[in-house]
């Protein structure tokens, strides 16, 4: 087979875009392999990714980068303008292989020329259409679940019918299971059907469009389809990594085996690689299966497969003989989550070597990165265990379903490695961040084990697959319930729970010890050994034994019980690695891997620790996986020796070539001073990796470790709320009024005195969302009673400030004195999260009075703070007058929006400033100039709300969205519209006029907007953008009150009915009868009749809530575009006014920043 | 807290917790880094006399597969018994979990009178052997490290294992499908299993002959000899080189694997060395050198062929693509060629199958 082609010139890059469930920083991860794959043999890369905050689209990186959607439209300007004569459609997740399919079926890919590299869009549309998947594996005999393919509801339901339920329904061309779910019978069959094809592509902009009509003979359009099949619950759910070259070289690189069975999703699942139950036999059928579909498929590059295998297999009636059954679930013919997660688990670069071998390399002349020896074409040898676990956030969304299933609804996840199942288990948990120390939750420690009837009333918390499933699991076994019991409720192999089982009766033997009283002497070395064997954490030991962190750890030091440095060398030691990619554990007495080895001969700087930002989760995301990288680099370029301690297997900081040692570890005090006693770096930064790092600063102060940066002890002067408002108080800047109160009746007192609205942030929720507004004492009631508001459990009243501008500044500080800043403004009035506000940068509306107050006031802080470093200001403003709401001596999220948006990475001015370098000397002490640009970017947040079964879709002081884009413009409409259709947003769209429309002129003539707007103020505010509206051409629906108010406008609309209304005006007739009235405005919008939908609540009104919900929700469910902010809604319809979408220009990132 | 010790001949100690029988043993140290197929590997003929290292922390998790037979073999393990002396782990599971598991692997070490020594770091012991070469070593019960380090360790003899691990006469095997192959007769040095199912699946007729048989003396018609993987140096098989040397001389078609190889290239007049840790495992890719490709494959040997001996005529076939040893030769014009790998698998990858479908096809 020929193994020649010509190198490519210029390659385009497609990106993922915001991260969102199902799709999140692992593309960041690949898409940077991918450039520096290519970049090192001299390629152009051109990288299209609106996600400002990756690393991938940081400077001196890709040759080009354009922010603009990763869409069909925008990606073919670019191809207009840069003409690659290649692209990588691999390293993009599900966003970037949909968008190059919708690029060869236009024909654009042959218009210009462009060759895909890597895998061919045949094999591609083989794996992503389901009925061509099913035949091309049945031709080899590869079994597949019993399936067939479904092109409407009707049809869905005849399928479900033969196969029998229950039954699983895919849709194709979905991220992460989108819209995928299990189906009891034929009623909950029928409702997921009609989601799933509304969520579908639609057909018509590609059949719309002349070329391809020209050719629709020998064309295919993407069909609209859903796949029903064989439901496999309980069976084992495997993933193979398989890596192909084009001279048909074929490995498994890593398999990966999840602890929840088929029926969640392998995004959901807790998994461990290597498999941990399957015997040889099983192992080598699925590999041998996994090679034979790979090399069948075509795949060149990377892919995963998934399978399912019967955990109880039928036995030949003669011989009693096991009859292995399995079946192939999926292929994703790209990198994906799970080939990030395997990379980071055995060391092999997968998506570094897919770039390589989409270029034409074979597998064998590409060498092991690790070992540098030997060669890539090998299958890693692991010496140790893996386990991923999930993180979620579901308490952050209101009416979200908890339970887990086929569809994804985690936001990231962690990596643990240890030498046994239960280390990595327990690393895990305590990885998560939300401050456990084990398996059992810590409030349940003190409680005895409970009083359990044995085969009666067991607990069946355990049963139900929600987050905390694994939690409960352990409580179970602490209850009392049998392992056997546990694993036939959940499926969950009868190894795993033993594990947990083993665990937890290492919990009593721990709390058991000593009897009463746990003197620290009874604290044996063989108890403590064990303990850590078994992945306890020093903490956890102290819950158990009723003894402080600190008393554990001074003991287990005296009684020379060290964690030892083992290596990720890809060959489970059999031959030397080169690497620096590191992991703790406790079996062993001396490890030749110590720090020292990491260290080259003769190597004799300065060691620094970087802590990096952990899971990625609502609040905390890729851009401080930035930040931290941006700090590595910069470090390692002022000659130090740069160590990374993180466990996030989506990030490009966990890429051991980016520092010079990496510990794939806990980001806890414990784990944290371990690498100091081990690495004896001369500081610590901690200020980029986000809150979590952040939060070690006084304990590591404490403890004699040198931060890096702002002083420890000035960090809790900001962080501590008591402190920092008394130095606000100080420095006369203003602060909304705010108490600590310790009873819900001081709360309430203090709600009346400041007046309502006011800001209520519990430290203790039992359930529910944990911050809200309170618009009256109702609410408050209502709020505090959710929450439990106790001296030890305080909650934070503030005043809410309404109708304010919320601006945020973004600095760098040397000593007190401010060396950079960049200021944004949200689009938003305060009361958005400012990770969940449009923002813009520089500011397009602020007063230069207000700019003023905010320098000022920003300049007194950094000084009063002695601020070195990263630092960050949130401020209201109202009436020209400014308020500080928060302060953070960290790097903060908007860090790569600004530094991108500047020209400047303040990351790196940061560090060296940190480093006492006078950043400035080589201005002359001229300040960086940051506000009067020529230009605009807008950042616009990506919600994830269409994964979240009932979550509802609104924006609030709570932070719900999952990722962000930016995009730059001449003004503000260019650069919001472009970030808004990078995260989701449609245009209307322009359709012949009907019957009811008729005549209709205007740019977006014939096209429907659904409006329901809460309130009389709400109503005025919006009566500019709906006549706006009206001009182009756009027909207007509205419910009764926003309807006659439009009415009497002289706003022309059509009224449409709420899901409560019946028919008939005033007919008490008809509601008696409960006749709802059509249409309603669920009838369209399941009909998919509605280009957009502008829901206002009014904040003081909970009375339309229910109603208010559910037509959100279903806007969400069918995939309609909603705006539920009133600001946002205007600027989207001022923006539309303003641009088409031809208008938009599409120009690379250096023709704006220079 | 140690009551069992792995203590080497250079007098390293590595203490552990006792599992299987609670009994010492000596035998050569050599570690595995595959991470599924322990009842594959500890009953392969090829580790008799010697220690097994798993490199994957965690063994025994899916416990022990039941006896079941097909064509007289056992369907599930490599030969009769278990071969090593002795297994060392860093964690034993003693609670399995698996639909075909009969028994825990320490019990049945127990009854096999097989000494294993858990929670050893095995990743050190692993440096130690690959930094300083595979050494004699013994599993040693004691109170205290002070009592092991007193133990004597013998130095592992390997030498007469073939007479251990092969048939003492010669045994037919037909399919039970019916023949529908050629005749093979298998030299038996200890051979896997695998490698007569292998035969017997493919339709092929086999003949089991002992190590120091002359396959053709044997009253069986045969089309071609297989001459099969073993324990220990091949130089000190001197009857099986011998007679190996008249196949060449008769022209018989001859495929060996492993020890075959190793055989096959003393008959031919070559030279074999010790490797210094050997290759075993599942991950070893190895390239073919004519077409360049490279495959994954299943391997267990601690000698290597010098290619730089191979007399006129015969070439490398096999490299192994990490460090470049031999792991395959053939003759130019004759049908003899031979790997260092295992094409049957079991334990490990699959891929190399296709060799035993050439061989079977090549005698027509």
């Amino acid at each position: 087979m020929p193994v020649t082609s010509t190198k490519p010139r210029t390659v385009l890059l497609l990106g993922s875009g915001a991260l969102k469930i199902g799709e999140a920083g692992e593309f960041d991860y690949s898409g940077s392999q991918a450039v520096k794959a290519l970049k090192e043999e001299g390629i152009r890369v051109v990288l299209v990714n609106p996600n400002i905050a990756t690393v991938q689209t940081g400077e001196n990186f890709a040759d080009r980068v354009y922010f603009v959607p990763v869409d069909p439209h925008f990606v073919e300007r670019v191809i207009e303008r840069e003409r690659p004569d290649s692209i990588i459609l691999s390293s993009g997740g599900q966003t970037a292989l949909n968008c190059g399919l919708a690029l060869a079926e236009r024909g654009v890919l042959d218009r210009y020329d462009v060759r895909v590299l890597g895998t061919p869009i045949e094999t591609i549309r083989d794996t992503e259409d389901r009925d061509r998947f099913v035949h091309r594996l049945d031709e080899i005999g590869v079994f597949t679940p019993r399936s067939s393919v479904a092109h409407s509801v009707d049809q869905a339901l005849q399928v479900a019918e033969e196969i029998g339920y229950p039954v699983i329904l895919r849709a194709g061309f979905a991220l992460g299971g989108d819209g995928s779910g299990r189906a009891g019978n034929a009623a909950e069959l029928a409702t997921l059907a009609a989601i799933a094809f509304a969520r579908l592509p639609k057909e018509e902009p590609i059949a719309d469009r002349a070329e391809t009509a020209g050719q629709q003979g020998g064309g295919r359009l993407i069909r609209r389809q859903v796949l029903i099949e064989e439901y496999l619950a309980g069976w084992k759910e495997l993933e193979y990594e398989v890596v192909r070259d084009r001279a048909d070289n074929c490995i498994v690189v890593c398999n990966m085996e999840n602890v929840d069975p088929m029926g969640i999703h392998t995004g959901e699942s807790i998994v461990v690689a290597p498999s941990q139950t399957l015997s040889n036999e099983e192992y080598h059928l699925l590999r041998s299966t996994a090679i034979r579909t790979i090399r069948h498929l075509g795949v060149i590059g990377e892919c995963n497969i998934q399978f399912a295998l019967d955990p109880k297999p039928p036995r030949d009636p003669q011989t009693g003989e096991a009859q292995v059954r399995y079946r192939v679930i999926e292929v994703n013919a790209r990198l994906s989550r799970s080939s990030a997660l395997a990379s980071k688990a055995t060391g092999y670069p997968l998506a570094w070597i897919a770039a390589k071998l989409a270029l034409g390399h074979a597998l064998p002349d590409l060498p092991n990165n690790v070992t540098r020896t030997t060669s890539a074409c090998f299958e890693p040898a692991l010496d140790y265990v893996v386990v991923k676990f999930p993180r979620w956030d579901l308490d952050k969304f209101r009416r979200v379903d908890p339970t887990l299933g086929s569809a994804m609804k985690s936001v990231g996840e962690v990596m643990a490695i240890g030498r046994s199942f239960e280390e990595a288990l327990q690393k895990s948990a305590r990885m998560l961040g939300f401050g456990l120390e084990g398996l059992r939750p810590t409030e349940e420690l003190a409680d005895a084990p409970a009083d359990v009837d044995h085969g009666k009333s067991e607990p069946k918390g355990f049963l139900e697959p929600t987050p905390d499933r694994l939690f409960r699991l352990a409580q179970a076994l602490w209850d009392g319930v049998a392992p056997a019991r546990i694993s036939a409720a959940t499926g969950i192999d009868r190894w795993f729970v033993d594990r947990i089982a083993n665990i937890v009766r290492f919990e009593r033997e721990i709390a058991d010890c000593g009897g009463s009283g746990h003197a620290l002497a009874h604290i044996t070395q063989n108890m403590l050994a064990e303990a850590k064997d078994l992945g306890f954490s020093d903490g956890r030991v102290a819950q158990l034994t009723g003894l402080s962190e600190s008393e554990i750890r001074a003991r287990r030091l005296e009684l020379g019980i060290l964690p030892v440095v083992k290596q990720i060398d890809t060959l489970a030691a059999e031959y030397p690695a080169a690497t620096n990619y590191l992991y703790t554990t406790y079996q062993g007495g001396k490890a030749p891997e110590a720090a020292a080895h990491t260290r080259e001969e003769g190597d004799d700087r300065k060691s620094v620790v970087i802590l990096g930002s952990g899971p990625y989760r609502i609040g905390s995301s890729v851009e401080f996986d930035w930040c931290t990288v941006s700090a590595a680099r910069a470090l390692r370029d002022a000659g130090w020796r740069t160590i990374m301690v993180n466990h996030n297997p989506e990030t490009v900081s966990t890429d051991y070539d980016e520092c010079d040692a990496l510990y794939f570890e806990e980001l806890s005090f414990e784990r944290v001073m371990d690498i100091c006693d081990i690495e004896q770096p001369e500081k610590v930064v901690l200020s980029v990796g986000g809150q979590a790092a952040n939060n070690l600063a006084l304990r590591l102060h404490g403890a004699g470790i040198e931060v890096l940066g702002t002083s420890p002890l000035d960090i809790d002067r900001a962080e501590d709320r008591n402190k920092f408002s008394a130095l606000l108080d100080r420095l006369g800047v203003d602060q909304p009024a705010w108490a600590e109160l310790s009873t819900p009746e001081e709360a309430e007192r203090f709600a009346d005195e400041v007046g309502y609205p006011v800001l209520v942030r519990p430290s203790y929720v039992l359930s529910g969302s944990a911050m809200n507004v309170a618009y009256d004492g109702v609410h408050l009631h209502r709020f505090l009673h959710q929450a439990s508001v106790t001296s030890d459990h305080p909650v934070v009243i503030s005043k809410f400030i309404e109708q304010a501008r919320e601006i945020e500044i973004d600095a760098v500080a040397d000593d007190g004195k401010l060396v950079i800043y960049a200021l944004s403004e949200h689009v938003e009035n305060a009361g958005v999260h400012s990770g969940d506000a449009t923002v813009m940068v520089p500011p397009q509306r602020l007063y230069l009075e207000t700019v003023r107050q905010v320098k000022s006031v920003t300049k007194r802080i950094a000084a009063e703070l002695n601020i070195t470093g990263p630092f960050n200001i949130q401020f209201l403003a109202r009436d020209n007058h400014v308020q500080v709401i928060e302060c953070n001596l960290r790097a903060s999220r908007s860090f790569p929006l600004v530094s991108k948006v500047t020209g400047h990475n303040f990351i790196e001015l940061a560090i060296r400033s940190m480093l006492g370098e006078d950043v400035l000397a080589g201005r002359n002490g001229a300040p960086y100039q940051t506000v009067d640009l020529d230009y605009v970017a807008v950042k616009a947040p990506q919600f994830s709300f269409a994964r979240l079964k009932g979550a509802d879709p609104i924006v609030r002081v709570e932070m719900a969205s999952t990722g962000e884009v930016a995009t730059f413009g001449r003004d503000l409409y260019e650069a919001y519209l472009k970030s808004v259709l990078a995260v989701g947003m449609k245009l209307p769209r322009r359709r012949a006029p009907n019957g009811a429309a008729g005549g209709a002129e205007g740019r977006y003539a014939g096209a429907r907007v659904f409006l329901s707007l809460g309130g009389e103020k709400n109503k005025w505010d919006f009566l500019a953008a709906a006549r706006t509206l009206q001009g182009l051409g756009i027909e207007i629906l509205a419910t009764r009150l926003t309807s006659a108010f439009l009415t009497s406008n002289n706003v022309p609309n059509v009224r449409i009915y709420k899901i409560h209304e019946v028919s008939g005006e005033s007919g008490a007739h008809a509601q008696a009868a409960h006749v709802p009235a059509r249409p309603s405005i669920l009838d369209l919008i399941e009909e998919g009749d509605i280009d957009l939908l502008v829901n206002i609540t009014d904040e003081y009104v909970t009375k339309q809530f229910n109603d208010d919900y559910a037509i959100r929700r279903a806007a969400v469910d069918y995939n309609i575009p909603l705006l539920t902010n009133l600001q946002a809604a205007r600027l989207f319809v001022q923006a539309l006014a303003h641009y088409r979408l031809e208008d938009l220009p599409v120009l690379p990132w250096d023709e704006y920043v220079h | 807290m140690s009551d069992t010790f792995l203590v080497l001949a250079d007098g390293t100690v590595y203490p552990g917790q006792s599992f299987g029988a609670p009994v010492e043993a000596s035998g050569e140290v050599v570690f595995t880094t595959g991470m599924v197929g322990y009842p594959e590997s500890l009953t392969d003929p090829s580790y008799c006399g010697q220690i097994l290292v798993f490199t994957y922390p965690l063994i025994g998790n899916y416990g022990v597969p039941p006896y079941f037979e097909r064509d007289g073999i056992p369907t599930q393990f490599e030969s009769g018994d278990i071969q090593v002396r002795g297994v060392v782990a860093a964690r034993y599971c003693a609670e399995p979990s698996h639909h075909d598991s009969t028994m825990s692997l320490g019990d049945w070490m127990a009854r096999r009178g097989i000494p294993g020594v858990e929670g050893v770091d095995t990743r050190a012991l692993t440096q130690h052997l690959r930094h300083d070469g595979v050494l004699s070593g013994r599993i040693v019960r004691a109170a205290s490290l002070e009592e092991a380090r007193a133990a004597v360790v013998p130095a592992a003899d390997l030498s007469g294992l073939l007479a251990e691990v092969s048939v003492t006469s010669p045994r037919v095997i037909r399919p039970a499908a019916g023949q529908t192959g050629p005749t093979v007769a298998v030299l038996d040095c200890g051979v896997k299993n695998n490698i007569l199912r292998a035969l017997l699946a493919r339709g092929a007729g086999v003949v089991q002959v002992p190590w120091n048989m002359d396959p053709h003396a044997c009253d069986e018609a045969i089309d071609g000899v297989l001459i099969s993987n073993g324990p220990g140096d091949p130089q000190d098989a001197a009857p099986t080189i011998a007679n190996v040397r008249r196949l060449l001389d008769r022209g018989t078609p001859t495929f060996g694997i492993c020890f075959g190889n190793q055989i096959l290239a003393l008959a031919a007049g070559a030279d074999t060395y010790k490797l210094k840790w050997g290759h075993r495992g599942q991950n070893q890719p190895c390239v073919d050198l004519d077409s360049g490709r490279c495959y994954i494959t299943s391997q267990n040997h601690g000698y290597s062929v010098d290619e730089s001996t191979l007399p006129d005529g015969w070439e490398p076939w096999f490299r192994n693509a990490n460090d470049g040893s031999n792991e395959g030769i053939r003759h130019r014009s004759s049908p003899f060629r031979a790997v260092q790998f295992h094409p049957e698998a079991h334990p490990g990858p699959e891929d190399m199958g296709f060799l035993i479908d050439e061989f079977l096809t090549s005698l027509g």
